[in-house]
C-alpha cells in the first residue's frame, strides 16, 4: 500500500513534468530551439492564478483560464521579440537569448511579487480514500493525472488530424518546403509557442496545487526536469515527452521514498545519463540521419 | 501569346557570391520552357528566386501582371505558381496523403477530395501507397509525390527543378511523359534540367545558362541542333 501511494505521487509529479515537457518538445520540434524560459512561464502562470484567486477571489477554474490566457500572450510576445529576429542566427545565439529571457522573467517576478514565498491556495483540496482508509489519494493528484491524459490525447489528435497540426509537422521537417506549400512558417511557430505556454500555465496551477509555495524561482527546477524528461523520452516526440515525464516523476518519487531525499535529483539525472548513453535519441526519439 | 511569367534583370547573391547576373527570360501561357546549364550555372537559384525562397537585389519577377518581388514566399503558391523543388523535399515523416494535403494547404478544403482523386488518377502508384510515410517511397515515387503535391494547388505555372535527378532511365522517361501530359492538360511548365537532351526534346523554347547568365536562347529544336550546345551539353 505504501508502494502504491509513492507510485501515485510519482505519477502525479510525472504528469506535471509531462505537461511541461510537451511544451519543450513541441517548440523544439518546430523551431529547433530549446526554450529555456519555458520553466519560468510556469512560474508566471502560478503567480497569475495566485493573484486571481487570492486578490480577485476568482474560482480556481477561472483563475486557470486567466493564467492560460496571460501565458499564451506572453509566449507569443517572447517569441516575437526575442526569438523571431534570430531565426537565421546560429542556434547558440538563440539558446543564450532563451537563458536571458529566463532570468528576465525571474527578475521581473521578483520586482512585481517580491522574494517572499506566497502560500498558494490549492484549486482542489482533500483526498480520496480507498481500500477502507489504507490508501489516500489527494484530489490534486487525481486532477493532475486527469489533466495530463486529456492534454496528451487532445494534443495527439490536434497534431495528427488538424490542418494546423499537419502544418506544424511539415514545418518541423522542412521549413522551405512548407513555405512552398503556402504555410506561414512564422505564424506556425507563434502558434506552437502559444500552445506550449498555455500548457505551462496549466502546469503552473497544478504544480502549485500539489506544492503550495510560490516564489520567482518556482519554475526553474521543474523546467529543467521537464527538459530532462523531454530529452529522456526523445526530444521532438510528443509521446516521448509524455513517457519521459511520467518515468522521471516515478523515478524521483521512488528515489525519495526508498533511497534518499537528498540524492533524489542526482539519481534522476544519473538515470538520464545512462539512458542517453544507451539510446542517444531518447526512449522514443528517432535518430534521423541527414540526407545529402 | 501572353507572357505568364516575366523575369527581368534579376541579380541574386549568396553573401558575396554573385550567383545570378542579370538574368531575363519569359514564359508564355501554354508553353514548356526549359532552363539548361551545367552545375552551378544558376538554374535552381533562378527558380528559388521566382518562388520567393530567395530574393533578387534588382529587376523584377512578374507573374500574370503582378510583381512578386515583395510578396513573402508562403503567399506565392496561392497565386498559381508552384515549385517542385530540387531533391523533391517531400515530407518524409508524413504519409503520402498528408503530403498531398499539404500541397492543397491554400485551397480551402472544398475541392480536396476531387483534387486527391485527380492526382491519384495521374499517379496510380501514389494511391496504392497513400497511407505509407513518404520516407519509405523509392526515389521515383518521391518525385511523383513531389509533383502530385505541387499539382494539388492548381498551379497555372508549374516549375520543376531537376525532376530526373538520380532516377533510372526508364523512370526519367516516365517523368517526362507525365510532364507532357500535364502540358497537354493546359499547365504551363518551366523546367530546369541537367538532362538537356530530354528537356529540349519536350520544350517549346529553351534558355542556356552559364555562370549566372543567359548565353543562348532558341526553340527546343534549334538548341538541340546547335553545334555549340551539342558539344557543351549533349556529349558531341
Amino acid at each position: 500500500m505504501e508502494f502504491l501511494s509513492y507510485l501515485i505521487s510519482g505519477v502525479s509529479l510525472g504528469s506535471v513534468y509531462a505537461i511541461i515537457a510537451l511544451g519543450y518538445t513541441m517548440v523544439y520540434g518546430i523551431a529547433k530551439m530549446l526554450n529555456f524560459a519555458h520553466g519560468d512561464i510556469i512560474m508566471v502562470g502560478g503567480y497569475i492564478s495566485f493573484c486571481a484567486m487570492s486578490y480577485l477571489g476568482l474560482p480556481g477554474w477561472l483563475a486557470t483560464l486567466l493564467a492560460m490566457a496571460v501565458c499564451t500572450v506572453l509566449g507569443i510576445v517572447i517569441e516575437g521579440l526575442a526569438y523571431k529576429p534570430l531565426r537565421s542566427a546560429p542556434s547558440l545565439a538563440v539558446l543564450i537569448t532563451a537563458i536571458g529571457v529566463s532570468y528576465f522573467l525571474q527578475n521581473s517576478a521578483l520586482l512585481i511579487w517580491k522574494a517572499a514565498p506566497k502560500v498558494y491556495q490549492p484549486v482542489v483540496s482533500g483526498s480520496l480514500t480507498l481500500f477502507g482508509g489504507q490508501l489516500s489519494v489527494p484530489y490534486a493528484s487525481v486532477l493532475t493525472m486527469a489533466a495530463c491524459l486529456v492534454i496528451m490525447a487532445a494534443l495527439t489528435l490536434f497534431i495528427s488530424k488538424s490542418k494546423m497540426g499537419k502544418a506544424m509537422r511539415a514545418c518541423s521537417e522542412d521549413k522551405g518546403a512548407a513555405q512552398l506549400m503556402g504555410i506561414n512558417v512564422n505564424a506556425t511557430i507563434s502558434t506552437t509557442f502559444a500552445i506550449g505556454s498555455a500548457l505551462a500555465a496549466v502546469a503552473g496551477v497544478l504544480l502549485c496545487t500539489s506544492y503550495p509555495t510560490l516564489q520567482p524561482t518556482t519554475g526553474s527546477m521543474p523546467g529543467i526536469k521537464a527538459f530532462t524528461a523531454a530529452v529522456f523520452g526523445g526530444i521532438g516526440s510528443i509521446p516521448g515527452a509524455f513517457l519521459g515525464g511520467l518515468l522521471l516523476g516515478v523515478i524521483e518519487a521512488m528515489a525519495k521514498a526508498y533511497i534518499s531525499t537528498n540524492l533524489a535529483n542526482s539519481i534522476v539525472f544519473a538515470v538520464l545519463i545512462v539512458v542517453l548513453l544507451v539510446k542517444p535519441a531518447g526512449l522514443l526519439g528517432k535518430y534521423v540521419p541527414e540526407k545529402v | 501569346m501572353e507572357a505568364i511569367l516575366k523575369v527581368e534583370d534579376i541579380n541574386v547573391y549568396y553573401g558575396s557570391i554573385h550567383a545570378i547576373k542579370g538574368v531575363s527570360f519569359e514564359v508564355n501561357e501554354g508553353e514548356i520552357v526549359t532552363l539548361i546549364g551545367a552545375n552551378g550555372a544558376g538554374k535552381s537559384t533562378t527558380l528559388n528566386t521566382i518562388s520567393g525562397l530567395l530574393h533578387s537585389k534588382t529587376g523584377s519577377v512578374t507573374f500574370m501582371g503582378e510583381n512578386l518581388g515583395k510578396i513573402p514566399c508562403h503567399k506565392i503558391v496561392s497565386k498559381g505558381l508552384a515549385l517542385v523543388p530540387e531533391g523533391r523535399r517531400v515530407f518524409l515523416q508524413m504519409t503520402v496523403q498528408e503530403n498531398l494535403e499539404m500541397g492543397a494547404f491554400t485551397q480551402g478544403g472544398k475541392t480536396l477530395d476531387d483534387d486527391l482523386e485527380r492526382v491519384y488518377e495521374q499517379f496510380p502508384r501514389l494511391k496504392e501507397r497513400m497511407k505509407q510515410v513518404a520516407g519509405t517511397l523509392s526515389g521515383g515515387e518521391q518525385q511523383m509525390l513531389a509533383m502530385g503535391r505541387a499539382l494539388m494547388s492548381h498551379p497555372k505555372l508549374l516549375m520543376l527543378d531537376e525532376p530526373s535527378m538520380g532516377l533510372a532511365p526508364i523512370l526519367v522517361e516516365q517523368i517526362f511523359d507525365i510532364i507532357q501530359e500535364l502540358h497537354k492538360a493546359g499547365t504551363t511548365i518551366l523546367l530546369v534540367e541537367q538532362n538537356a537532351q530530354a528537356a529540349l526534346s519536350v520544350a517549346d523554347r529553351g534558355y542556356v545558362l552559364e555562370t549566372g547568365k543567359v548565353v543562348t536562347t532558341g526553340t527546343g529544336h534549334e538548341l538541340l541542333e546547335s553545334p555549340a550546345i551539342k558539344k557543351a551539353y549533349l556529349g558531341g
